[in-house]
């Protein structure tokens, strides 16, 4: 009914802090440009974000998309189908608070995954044709 | 068949990704969006099979017809976010060049 809410929810507060982060970065290494040489194998916290910010936005977008698709969500007020009967609403609000929830910790949980895998592939000795992944 | 469908698209743009040779076509944005979707119609189908049981396996021909319909769609609309971010972009300066020509 709405369940992508959660995850544009989400996409906005890590797009805000990705932005930060991301500046904060990029002034620490004006500051110091050969510590940041040294630290050439780390992956910035802030491409970490990205990566996050990539897939709550893709998924929110292709999933309010579906919502569209079903005459869920429509483009006059108040935009979602469900929130015109009360009965609706508390439905739409149950499936947020469950399958909304669990659809933006589970991206959440695939994103400390592959950020753990991500640092230890960056980690690995190089091999014959080691080339520098980037997205 | 949404769910499917989109898993498949991540897969292909996520090979097609492993294989690039440079990175100026930005597809890896393209394997978080379809990655993205999929994580959730993944959980949204765990929980429609909660609901259903094995009905869930078992859909109606014009539902999966109309789902096979929203898949492609929505791998559609993937495709044509990535595109225009990047002609927006424009990382190999194409379109910078295409413009500043006096002839297309």
């Amino acid at each position: 009914m709405a369940c992508f809410l959660v995850s544009a929810a989400e996409a906005v507060v890590v797009t805000a802090v990705e932005k930060a982060e991301e500046k904060k970065e990029l002034s620490a290494a004006e500051h110091q440009g050969a510590k940041a040489e040294m630290e050439e194998t780390r992956i910035p916290l802030s491409r970490k974000l990205k990566w996050l910010t990539y897939m709550l936005w893709g998924g929110a977008v292709l999933l309010a998309f579906e919502h569209i698709w079903h005459g869920e969500v429509v483009p006059w007020f108040p935009f979602l189908t469900a929130m015109s009967d009360p009965a609706d609403a508390a439905e739409m609000f149950h499936e947020m608070a469950t399958v909304g929830v669990s659809m933006a910790v589970l991206i959440t949980a695939v994103w400390i995954v592959m950020c753990i895998a991500a640092n230890a592939i960056v980690k690995r000795p190089a091999v014959k044709s080691a080339s520098s992944a980037t997205m | 068949m949404t769910l499917l469908i989109t898993v498949f698209a991540a897969v292909i743009a996520t090979v097609k990704w492993y294989n690039r040779k440079d990175d100026s076509m930005r597809l890896g944005i393209l394997c978080f969006l379809y990655w993205g979707a999929s994580i959730m119609w993944f959980v949204d189908a765990i929980f429609e099979y909660i609901e259903l049981q094995a009905e869930y396996f078992t859909p109606a021909p014009v539902d999966m017809l109309n789902d096979a319909f929203l898949g492609l769609s929505v791998v559609a609309l993937g495709l044509i976010i990535w595109l225009v971010r990047l002609l927006i972009t424009d990382p190999k300066g194409s379109v910078k060049m295409a413009l500043r020509k006096k002839q297309l």
